[in-house]
């Protein structure tokens, strides 16, 4: 379950940030989560709910945005399309693919009133 | 409670150091999860949005109060700052710090009490232990007569960075010592958060599954090194050790793989000689960090007496 800890950590980047605006509250919040991040969607948005009540973001949408995942293939010398963080390359099927997208959590923007 | 380690608020005990930690914004609310009340919110995203789509990129300022404002940052940035400046702390003064990391039960506590028993007469060494409840790993640790700090993390899955720079200031480590963290017995949530050590050390044993790798390759990603302990008993088990190594290369071509058994010492002559190696670079950035400050004071005097 570090999807609490980390959704605690969303809501303290929010936090922060409607506090440096002077927001009266924040209506929505967009976080970019990689296909191939350690984190699952469906419970970050049910602890996000969880930890934002009461807060400033109390009832904000929460809008995952999606990365799909992406490797740069040895072998192939090219970036490909990357389903698992230890997946292999759909050309080749080699399994030296270092990932280069997708492994991204972060939160991008919200907005306020 | 600090909100990197957010579940299981107030849970966290440092042991003999019962502090109330309760940051004002770090609370978990136990609310039951009641959808009739959650989503009263006026914003209309209900039938505009698709996800990926928000809707503010087509606002128009004055039209509404309303206004996205970019963070950009990431998740753990918080935990990560923490982590960072342990990193520091340990760099600053030549310490190796070491990540221990497997599922429940791989023998991590017997594979550090041996590790200790081979390296004290040569190395200073402290070591933290994490645990959800008891202090029963830290006791097995001092019995090998170095100091030990128990942190239970209540309901929390994971150490985090603040809590093990709570851990540096109890412990006070020695310049040029060897930092050794026992982490929760958990093979998901430890490999996403970095508490500042210089490599995370996997242990799978051979009573587990050679696919273990691959059903959790966060870890084993994260990973510098690989013990595959307990090897002790491979002539009375079918595990297959190679194919175990190969999967783990699979998800990590770049993971040292050393095979061992703490409790007939096979192997393990060749753990802690990685170890020291990692000392000896240790020992090399505390000198260059030592010759930095003489070089500062040295400039410091000469502005001085210059006044």
């Amino acid at each position: 379950m570090h999807e609490m800890s980390l959704a605690e950590g969303v809501l303290q980047l929010v936090e922060d940030t409607a506090r440096r605006e002077g927001a009266r509250r924040v209506k929505l919040v967009v976080l970019e989560i990689g296909r191939l991040s350690s984190v699952e969607p469906e419970a970050l948005k049910f602890c996000f709910e969880a930890v934002t009540h009461g807060s400033i973001a109390a009832g904000a949408a929460l809008d995952i945005v999606d990365v799909p995942g992406a490797g740069w293939c040895l072998p192939c010398a090219a970036t490909v399309p990357l389903q698992e963080i230890y997946g292999a390359c759909p050309n080749c099927g080699s399994h030296q693919v270092q990932p280069t997208a997708g492994t991204e959590m972060r939160v991008r923007e919200i907005e306020i009133d | 409670m600090c909100t990197v380690c957010g579940c299981g608020a107030g849970e966290t005990k440092i042991e003999g150091h019962e502090h109330a930690h309760v940051h004002a914004d770090g609370t978990v609310h136990s609310h039951p999860h009641g959808h009739g009340d959650d989503h009263h919110h006026e914003h209309g995203i209900g039938g505009d949005l698709d996800f990926g789509a928000g809707p503010a990129r087509a606002h128009v300022p004055g039209m509404s109060q309303s206004r996205m404002v970019q963070i950009e940052q990431d998740i753990l940035s918080k935990n990560n700052a923490y982590a960072a400046a342990n990193r520091k702390w340990f760099d600053e003064r030549g310490i190796f710090a070491l990540n221990l990391v497997s599922s429940p039960g791989s023998g991590k506590t017997t594979l550090l009490c041996r590790t200790i028993e081979l390296l004290k007469d040569k190395v200073g060494i402290v070591v933290v232990e994490g645990d959800q409840q008891t202090a029963n790993d830290a006791e097995r640790i001092r019995a090998t007569g170095v100091p030990a700090l128990q942190i239970n993390t209540g309901k929390g899955c994971h150490l985090d960075g603040h809590m093990v720079g709570h851990a540096i200031e109890r412990l006070q480590p020695a310049d040029e010592s060897l930092f050794l963290i026992e982490n929760v017995g958990n093979l998901v949530c430890p490999a996403a958060f970095d508490l500042g050590e210089h490599h995370k050390v996997a242990i799978l044993s051979v009573t587990e599954g050679e696919d273990k790798p691959l059903k959790y390759p966060d870890m084993f990603r994260a990973a510098d090194v690989m013990l595959l302990n307990k090897c002790d008993l491979l002539p009375y088990l079918e595990f297959d050790a190679d194919l175990a190594e190969a999967n783990a290369r699979r998800v990590n071509p770049d993971l040292t793989v050393l095979r061992v058994s703490a409790t007939t010492g096979e192997g393990m002559a060749a753990w802690t000689d990685w170890i020291e190696s990692g000392l000896e670079a240790q020992r090399g950035k505390h000198g260059a960090t030592v010759d930095a400050l003489k070089a500062r004071i040295a400039d410091l005097e000469r502005q001085l007496a210059a006044r």
